[in-house]
């Protein structure tokens, strides 16, 4: 074991899955002589060569697209978007394309979009979305969303090995903030397995990417008043793990649904409907959701504050839910 | 002013032999055109009989492109031809039954009753299957040549689109990607003139599509796409070209679109002398005559050509009605993939 950050694990695995299986490449912008923007692939381009490591032109749709043709050529491509808000410009690409091309001509197409996403560091309005809603709502795809290092590193090997189309979501907030002990061989974390990232008895916050860090702290607050808080991470939003989600409310009887997307059509709503069909009985307070405001991320330090779920607000709502 | 390479006509059968096709090449040639020809019509009827569900698109007037640049291909070599393209398929060996299944949504269809029409291909033929958004599949081409590249393969992918789509961003970012990676790719535009009902006049300001491959660093070639044999040189010399090495080639076949959009379209937006024009240089018609005057196709062997591609289509729609209608049951299987399925010729 050794203690990474987030983003080595996430460089680590990536590196890894490059040294076992050549038909693994990674192409995006910068990611080569640069190392990508936020340097996730330094000293890949010096390991693996200038084909393995293959700095594109400033072209979503052609780095995205090429990856679909690539796969049915029998390789294992790994695109990077240099943020997830420009995955918007290959949306065809993944949604009309490798989305649905297994379904219609059955050749699976194995690729892997890489998306530094989230905010937390004034990034504004085009560098800080979380756009995972927006494709967790289309069949075919596969959409992962780790917010340990164990799981970074994990759950990128799943993701290069799954036959499927898959969107990894890295949280930009987490890269150099979270560490933790990581395995130092090669492990793959299984696709639709939520983690328990804290037991509690009490209340629910079903939660991914960087707001299990909120949902954790908030929970912190909450043990001081002697409420106990169970936080699951779902790790995937496509495939999401109903079973987890639906045994912890079985078990605490009260949820909170807490994600950093905005609030309206965002992947919460999903969580809920599902909890109110599937384990209404169970329930002693109705679902609560809390999520940004439907407004693009502002970039401003005091408006993003405002913008993004707090630690306190989170504290606030498990309260209200514990109260009733 | 062109930029592009203005390609000469073919005219004796010397100089058919020296781009490498012998007679019996030149019959299967005329042969894969008139059954991809014959699948259309046949296609058509059958869709206004209320066999054929959704809509309808044939390619008249551009077989001899879609015929000719598939004969230029290698058999390892891989393609995304789209819905003027029926030729591409039928020389890649697509048989007609199964054409036909997939026009009446069955099962045996290549996309077993999931996509229609020409939205369809079969892998084990390198054919990728196309999606709506045309030019969509010319980065998915540019991925081929990109992965044969990475693993210095000699193979080639070939890329079609249309003067229409010509306008979209992913013409562009493919092209650009191919030029600047010098990738094993041919791009293939079927200029028919018309984009539904738009003109080229309203779609592009420069006289061809084929100028623009100057801007992307490679060469541009303009061809009448009704001269089989002048696409067969010029694709063959770019397929070759990419194979060894020497990067894109764009070719833009000006052909005809000698029906509307789709069946349900009657084109009246098409002046009407342009359609007697059309009549006058029917790719099909033209390919005969050079035949007849060339290499001494003869009556007796049009007639048993005929009459081998009437029965071939007739028992190709026999087969095809023949072939059960999806079970609804399996309407949610296989939208994910599973790592057995990855065992395919491509993902070896």
């Amino acid at each position: 074991m050794a203690e990474l950050t987030y983003l080595q694990a996430i460089s680590d695995g990536l590196r890894l899955e490059m040294r076992r299986d050549k038909r693994v490449y990674v192409i995006g912008e910068d990611v080569g002589v640069y190392g990508g923007a936020f340097k996730v692939t330094l000293g890949f381009q010096e390991e693996f060569g200038p084909w393995r490591v293959i700095d594109a032109p400033l072209s979503e749709t052609a780095i995205v697209g090429s990856c679909t043709g690539a796969a049915l050529m029998g390789m294992r491509p790994v695109a990077e978007m240099q943020f997830a808000d420009f995955v918007s410009c290959a949306w065809d690409h993944l949604v009309t394309i490798a989305a649905k091309q297994f379904y219609r001509a059955g050749t699976p197409i194995p690729i892997v979009v890489r998306l530094p996403s989230g905010g937390g560091f004034s990034g504004g309005p085009f560098h800080s979305q979380n756009p995972e809603s927006s494709f967790a709502h289309i069949p075919g795809l596969k959409c992962v969303c780790p917010a340990t290092p164990e799981d970074a590193k994990g759950l990128l090997a799943s993701a290069i090995e799954d036959p499927n189309p898959v969107l990894y979501f890295e949280h930009k907030h987490l890269y150099r903030r979270i560490k933790a002990e990581v395995p130092e061989e090669r492990y793959t974390t299984p696709i639709g397995k939520a983690r328990t990232h804290r037991e509690g008895e009490d209340l629910s916050v079903i939660t991914w990417g960087a707001m299990v860090y909120t949902a954790d702290e908030a929970a912190d607050e909450l043990a001081k008043e002697d409420v106990s808080v169970e936080v699951i991470d779902l790790r995937s939003v496509l495939p999401w793990d109903r079973e987890a989600v639906l045994a912890s409310v079985r078990k605490t009887s009260k949820v909170l649904v807490l994600h950093e997307d905005t609030r309206t059509g965002g992947f919460g709503a999903e969580i809920a409907a599902t909890i109110a069909e599937e384990a209404f009985e169970s329930l002693d307070a109705p679902v609560k959701r809390i999520a940004s405001p439907d407004a693009p991320v502002p970039y401003s330090p005091p408006l993003e504050k405002a913008y993004l779920p707090q630690v306190e607000t989170v504290a606030a709502g498990l309260r209200e839910l514990a109260a009733y | 002013m062109a930029i592009a390479r203005e390609a000469e006509p073919v005219g004796s059968l010397h100089e058919v032999r020296e781009a490498g096709l012998d007679r019996e090449d030149l019959l299967t040639i005329y042969r894969n055109m008139l059954i991809t020809r014959g699948v259309e019509e046949r296609g058509h009827i059958l869709y206004k009989q209320g066999k054929i569900p959704g809509s309808f698109y044939t390619g008249r007037g551009n077989e001899a492109a879609a015929v000719a640049v598939a004969m230029a291909m290698q058999p390892d070599d891989v393609g995304t031809p789209l819905h003027r393209d029926m030729g591409v398929h039928i020389t890649r060996g697509l048989e007609a039954w199964r054409i036909f299944a997939n026009y009446m949504g069955r099962a045996d269809g290549p996309a077993r009753g999931r996509d229609g029409n020409v939205h369809m291909a079969d892998a084990r033929l390198g054919m990728i299957s196309m999606v709506s958004h045309l030019p969509a599949m010319l980065p998915v081409a540019v991925g081929c040549a990109l992965a044969f590249r990475i693993r210095e393969e000699k193979r080639v992918a070939v890329g079609w689109f249309g003067e229409g789509s010509a306008a979209r961003g992913d013409a562009h970012e493919s092209m650009n990607l191919a030029g600047v990676r010098r990738l094993p790719v041919v791009f293939i535009c079927d200029n028919n003139q018309w984009a539904y009902s738009t003109p080229t006049h309203l779609g592009f300001a420069v006289e061809h599509i084929a100028d623009r491959a100057e801007a992307y660093g490679f060469e541009g070639v303009v061809v009448d796409g009704t001269d089989v044999l002048a696409v067969y040189r010029e694709a063959k010399r770019a397929v070759e070209k990419a194979r060894e090495g020497g990067g894109p080639t764009l070719i833009e076949c000006l052909t005809l679109r000698m029906e509307g959009h789709a069946v349900h379209d009657d084109a009246f937006y098409v002046p009407k002398h342009m359609f007697e024009e059309w009549a006058k240089s029917d790719p099909i018609e033209r390919f005969r005559t050079w035949l007849r005057e060339h290499a001494e196709l003869s009556d007796d062997e049009e007639e048993e050509l005929n009459s081998e591609i009437k029965k071939l289509l007739n028992d190709a729609i026999k087969r095809a009605e023949e072939s059960p209608l999806p079970d609804p049951a399996t309407v949610t299987d296989g939208v994910y993939a599973a790592p057995e399925d990855l065992d395919t010729p491509h993902h070896r």
